[in-house]
């Protein structure tokens, strides 16, 4: 069970009150009716898993119904930061040396 | 006859005022409080107290502690309240309890299965069960038949368990795990920070190491120190103590789960108590204190009982007043396990030699031995034990531990105990539960915790730090450096350290596995793992085979399998497979232990949820009602929801055609609270509303409802209801009753992440309103007899919505239908509910109003083709497999969610599954919701299917059987006939058609 | 007619009021400040208007730092979210209330009215710590959970949102719907230490 820092209630909370919500950063393409098949399947399907840092999304449920981000050590479970929607993280895989 | 073993010793720790009777395997034993079952058996003499797993040989007590693979145990008189495999050593003894051996059958002195050979043996080699799976099915059946009753892993209950259980959640700055001197002196150091410190240990009370130990403290029996410190921390408010509480696991970010057993030693069944309590302590700081197991030798026939650790001898005298056994030999290979010796001795009984592995010894300890004449064989290994059910004598043979070999002829001795002992190994098992791999250390000849990435400290034994003042030195320095990491003290013990001298210790050999004159595998059986049956020779034929990872030999083997989780033969196991794989030991590096540490009870772990309390249920505020007024419940969601409601002597089917047939010929009322209902406010709600619904709400008008479809961004659908538009900028939505919490998520996600920009918010009123569907012909004649407005036809039409007073409350009242007929939905604060619900059905007498449930609810809607989603839909199902395209909205200038996808090749494909009514040819059959479809009567298996039965009814309005489907390209293919190959071999023949079988126009619902 | 109205809160159906006087010497004590009016308002914390707006209207300036509280002779308010607080008022006064604040505010803003929709438990007695230890997982030491804290968190297996009253006092705002539940579990957790009903 994992200890999170919810940005928005800006302390610790227990997993429990919190869901998983997938891989952040994804961006809607503004314009779907422009994009090819392939283009679009890639903004539906493909998602990343890495073996070390990840960027994912997760919902307070049980608190602030606030989404935010989190960078995870996927291997270590280590939450290195958690950040609010529309901010970028401060760590990434290519400082951590990794891929 | 009774205690023969018991001597008249001066423990503190055993109340022989308060003498307890208890039973194993049917004889009545007594013994003391304080007593754990294990050494109370051995108080009484008893020497085999199990079975083997697979080779069915006696066994007897080898521990004292948590590493015992021996005597584990039934517990328990009754079949509620039996428990199966308790270790005996752990087990506290209390007045009448019933115990018996978990794996002799049929019992542990006379084994069939012993004296015919056992299923296994010789038969049953390493890797037996994989094995055996190559071979045909039939033959592992009868196989596992015997096995399983042999095996002995204990026996479920047969009944519920009346206890009691819970959780409690805790957070503090240390939590210590071990309340050894190491534990007890961190806590100390720690709490005189200031810091919150939990402090937890396995046994009956503190003091680990020291309950059993004669080396003076401060000039005082151990026990002082122990009872000054404890004292002390029991004193201080930031401190709680946790005894009888083992820590099973230590979770990610520093979560450590306890179970502490809070009755289990007073008896059975305690009355308004819980049995077991466990505690989610969640710590910034860990301090692992949990000392060390001291590591058998492995030597021929190591499992006569009478065979044990000279730790736990030594335990046995000085803790319980429990001497063993008669003639002591001793084998060891460090002067520590010469205090077993000297134990043994001033206990009154005969050492009969010790048998050291080295060459020689000066340490303190052995000089000590010197002088009190026991004769000591250097050199030497006992290579072979005599006897069956007790030990009757060793053969002692001079060994080259280097060369693995025998040197010489052996000599015999008569003895009736042997005690071994190869050194410690610390208990590493909790630091790896996150994935630390333990780093092996030459010095000690042992593992210890490696890097983590936990907020751990570790101390004392665990460290390989095992001289006693260096031990509660360690504590008090690492408890003063664990509290400064949780941000309190000044990382110094700022108080004194006891006064205790070590004795000097001469260097130990690092010997695992004591050679034998004949090669291991024509050796007599040489133990590595008891509970698993696991030998030496077992191990180097894994290693034959091909199996040199550690992880394969584990699994190949069983070595450190089971409740026994690698703690008594694993590092053992290691060494015999890194010298037979001419590697090292940290080459060969160690298998992964995982929680739990001991076996814990299913009752603790589920703790309170059970029951009633398993799953939250919820309830509208007229369930009072329906439960008065005799309704069967359905579960859907978390909600209880009436399912139907049966009057006296009808079956299911007589309520629904009951139930149907008023509901379309005068008036039936639905409790509807449960729908999700999300209040939308905000000047961009109505373009939001265009965003994730595929039809246009742009000109939906103040005072009008309007169905809608939302779609997830593959184009399938995923929730509907209707929303309606309260003014210009507000709008409550309704969704479906499971996807309420869902959808609310999915508004947020999409406002949240892509369109913040968007005013708007969303807030769940679900629970504040209560909703009643009022349907049928009469329905209009019910409500304006309790309503203050209009409600004719002419001034609140089809789709509209109107706030009003209904029975003297405050109601929104929407015109909409979900049965096809005509139909309003009153909803009131749900405090007003019952009072609503209550003057609707005073309202409604006159017109025989007929509450229904769910399932007629169902019926209804079938029969006019409206779908439900997660019944007709199933996450893959476009709004045009479901004919719906009148619902996608063609002139939207934002590309909805979903609306892309609709153009992707598959989505296109004119042979989706396409939803359909179905008409079966017999009128009064009713298909099997789940049936699968085909196009050809005859054909051969595996059958071509072409979809499935979503909704399948009788309708008594029409008086007929009629289905929902889903069938490939089923739009184009109305009139033609299937099939449905049922389960029970037979097929029926029915016809695809409209799935709107009643009033296919709509004129009912607009009267 | 509105006399004969009859008005259930979301646990009428446990009867507690005959429950009170049963039991005095309970370790925990529990009592349901039913029928209150509940707001729900949302709003841009960073809207200097929208604050003056709420403070002209219940009084009291919005609490906008996590997790906190504010009082008012007219409003409770907690912290629900960084643009989310729950305004608890005098039953009956929601509608009255609501309006206010319709008047003063302008711009984006919404108010919702969910008085039906949620119920205010109080639990106190000596015993307290216990049972909330045994419901939540949120530290409740008061260096983290402070007397005026409001937190939203897990309660057994349903949701709540808590303000911590005085050190062995807190209020539960819990959804209709759970209340049963949420009774159930209090009376289990409540086992050892005695349960009250005033």
């Amino acid at each position: 069970m994992l200890l999170i820092h919810c940005p928005y209630c800006e302390e610790m909370r227990e997993e429990e009150e919190f869901s998983p919500a997938g891989q952040a950063h994804i961006v809607r393409p503004l314009q779907p009716e422009e994009i090819s098949d392939e283009q679009w399947a890639h903004y539906l399907f493909f998602r990343k898993n890495p073996r070390g840092l990840h960027h994912e999304m997760w919902l307070h449920a049980a608190g602030c119904r606030k989404y935010f981000n989190a960078t995870r050590n996927t291997v270590t479970y280590e939450i290195m930061e958690t950040y609010k929607m529309g901010l970028k993280p401060s760590v990434t895989a290519s400082e951590e040396g990794q891929s | 006859m009774s205690q023969v073993n018991r001597i008249a010793g001066s423990s503190k720790r055993i109340n022989r005022n308060r003498t307890l009777t208890f039973s194993f395997n049917g004889k009545e034993y007594k013994g003391f409080e304080g007593d754990t079952v294990a050494s109370a058996l051995l108080a009484n003499g008893v020497d085999v107290v199990g079975r083997s797993f697979k080779y069915s040989r006696p066994r007897g007590i080898i521990t004292s502690d948590s590493q015992e693979p021996n005597a584990i145990f039934q517990i328990g008189s009754t079949q509620a309240t039996t428990i199966p495999n308790p270790r005996a050593t752990q087990t506290d003894l209390y007045q009448g309890l019933t115990a018996s051996s978990t794996n002799g059958w049929p019992n542990v002195d006379f084994d069939l299965m012993g004296t015919v050979g056992k299923l296994g043996g010789s038969m049953m080699p390493p890797g037996f069960y994989y094995k055996t799976f190559m071979f045909p099915q039939s033959l592992w059946m009868s196989y596992e038949h015997l096995i399983r009753k042999g095996a002995g892993l204990g026996a479920s209950p047969q009944q519920s368990d009346p206890d009691s259980y819970d959780k409690m959640h805790h957070h503090c700055d240390v939590m210590i795990v071990g309340g050894g001197p190491a534990g007890l002196a961190a806590a100390l150091s720690a709490a005189q920070t200031g810091a919150r410190v939990i402090i937890s240990d396995e046994q009956n009370e503190f003091g680990g190491s020291l309950l059993c130990s004669t080396q003076q403290i401060d000039g005082q029996h151990p026990s002082q120190w122990v009872e000054k410190t404890v004292a002390q921390l029991s004193d201080m408010d930031n401190v709680m103590l946790l005894p009888r509480s083992t820590v099973f696991g230590y979770y990610d970010h520093n979560l450590v789960g306890i179970n502490e057993r809070r009755t289990d030693h007073l008896g059975e069944h305690q009355l308004q108590s819980t049995r077991q309590r466990v505690h989610k302590v969640r710590a910034k700081q860990v301090i692992l204190a949990t000392g060390a197991h001291e590591r058998p030798l492995v030597y021929g026939n190591n499992d006569v009982p009478g065979c044990m650790l000279a730790n736990a001898v030594s335990t046995y005298i000085n803790r319980y007043d429990v001497v063993p056994g008669n003639q002591l030999v001793l084998m060891t290979t460090n002067d520590n396990a010469y205090k077993t010796a000297i134990d043994w001795h001033q206990a009154g009984r005969k050492v009969v030699a010790i048998v050291d592995t080295r060459s020689t010894s000066n340490g303190d300890l052995v000089n000590k031995v010197r002088k009190l004449g026991i004769d000591i064989i250097f050199g030497h290994g006992v290579i072979d034990v005599k006897g069956s059910k007790r030990v009757k004598g060793v053969d002692v043979a001079p060994i080259n531990a280097s060369n693995h070999s025998v040197t010489g002829p052996a000599k015999h001795f008569v003895c009736d105990t042997v005690a071994s002992s190869g050194g410690w190994s610390p208990v590493i098992h909790l630091s790896s539960h996150t994935g630390s791999r333990p780093v092996w250390n030459e010095d000690i000849a042992g593992f210890v915790p490696g890097d983590t990435v936990q907020q751990q400290h570790s101390c004392g034994g665990l460290e390989g730090v095992y001289a006693l003042s260096k031990v509660i030195s360690d504590g008090f320095t690492t408890g003063a450096v664990a509290a400064q990491a949780a941000g309190k003290g000044e990382g110094r013990y700022a108080g004194k350290s006891p006064k205790t001298s070590d004795p000097q210790e001469d260097a130990s050999m690092a010997l695992f596995h004591i050679p034998h004159s004949k090669k291991t595998s024509r050796a007599p059986k040489q133990f590595v793992d008891y509970q698993n049956d696991v030998t030496a020779a077992g191990i180097e034929l894994a290693n034959r085979e091909g199996f040199e990872s550690i992880e394969h030999v584990k699994r190949y083997t069983a070595l450190g399998f089971g409740t026994d989780q690698g703690k008594l033969g694993n590092i053992n196991g290691m060494a015999i497979t890194a010298k037979s794989l001419g590697k090292t030991i940290p080459e060969t590096g160690t298998t992964i232990f995982r929680p739990m540490y001991t076996p814990t009870t299913f009752g603790a772990l589920a703790g309170a949820d059970v029951k009633h309390l398993f799953d939250p249920a919820r309830f509208s505020a007229m369930h009072k009602w329906h439960l008065d007024n005799g309704a069967e419940f359905e579960d859907v969601g978390q909600w209880k929801r009436p399912w139907y409601f049966p009057q006296p002597g009808e079956t299911m089917q007589q309520s629904l055609e009951r139930e149907c047939l008023a509901t379309r010929n005068s008036v039936g009322i639905l409790d509807a609270s449960t729908l999700g209902k999300i209040d939308i406010q905000g000047k961009d709600a109505r373009e939001f509303l265009n965003r994730v619904y595929t039809n246009p709400w742009s000109k939906l008008g103040v005072g009008k409802c309007r169905y809608g479809v939302m779609c997830k961004e593959d184009g399938m659908v995923f929730d509907d209801g209707v929303t309606v538009c309260l003014d210009d900028n507000r709008f409550i939505m309704t969704t479906t009753t499971g996807g309420a919490a869902g959808v609310l998520q999915w508004l947020e996600l999409w406002h949240q992440t892509e369109w913040p920009e968007l005013e708007v918010y969303f807030s769940t009123v679900t629970d504040h309103w209560s909703t009643m569907t009022i349907s049928g012909p009469n329905a209009r004649k019910v409500l304006e007899k309790i309503c203050d407005i209009d409600v004719s036809n002419d001034s609140f039409k089809y789709m509209d919505w109107r706030a009003a007073t209904v029975a003297g409350v405050k109601a929104r009242i929407f015109r909409i239908s979900f049965t096809g007929e005509l139909s309003f939905e009153i909803n009131v604060q749900a405090n007003y509910g019952m009072h609503a619900w209550k003057a609707v059905m005073a309202a409604g007498e006159e017109f025989n109003i007929t509450p229904y449930g769910t399932e007629t609810m169902h019926i209804l809607r079938a029969e006019k083709g409206f779908i439900i989603v997660g019944q007709d839909t199933d996450g893959s199902v476009t709004p045009q497999d479901l004919d719906m395209d009148w619902v996608v909205g063609k002139k939207k200038e934002f590309s909805f969610i979903g609306k892309r996808s609709w153009t992707r090749f598959d989505n296109k494909r004119d042979d989706r599954k396409q939803m359909v009514g179905l008409k079966p040819k017999d009128p009064k059959f009713v298909l099997p919701e789940g049936a699968q479809i085909v196009f050809e009567k005859n054909q051969s298996i595996p059958m071509k299917m072409v979809g499935h039965v979503t909704s399948s009814y009788y309708s008594a309005c029409m008086g007929y059987s009629f289905a929902l489907a889903v069938v490939k390209g089923g739009i184009s293919r109305k009139g033609d006939s299937v099939f449905l190959p049922l389960s029970d071999g037979t097929t029926v023949e029915a016809e695809i058609c409209s799935p709107v079988f009643y009033d296919p126009k709509g004129d009912r619902q607009n009267v | 007619m509105s006399n004969s109205i009859q008005v259930e809160s979301p646990l009428h159906h446990a009867q507690l009021e005959q429950l009170i006087g049963q039991s005095s010497a309970g370790g925990i004590v529990l009592h349901e400040h039913k029928l209150l009016g509940h707001l729900n308002l949302r709003g841009n914390a960073a809207d200097a208007e929208f604050l003056a707006g709420v403070k002209e209207a219940l009084g009291v300036a919005l609490p906008i730092t996590p997790c906190s509280s504010a009082k008012s002779d007219l409003a409770q308010i907690m912290w629900l979210a960084p643009d989310e607080w729950l305004i608890i008022v005098a039953s009956g006064s929601e509608v009255e209330i609501e309006q206010k604040l319709r008047t003063y505010l302008t711009g984006h803003f919404a108010v919702s009215d969910i008085s039906g929709a949620q119920t205010l438990l109080e639990l106190s007695g000596k015993d307290v710590i216990g049972l909330m230890k045994k419901s939540t997982g949120y530290d409740l030491h008061l260096d983290s959970f402070p007397v005026g804290k409001v937190v939203g968190t897990t309660f057994a297996k349903t949701g709540a949102h808590i303000l911590r009253v005085s050190e062995d006092r807190f209020q539960l705002i819990v959804r209709r719907s759970f209340s049963d539940y949420v009774w159930l579990w209090i009376q289990h957790g409540s086992q050892e230490y005695g349960l009250t009903i005033v």
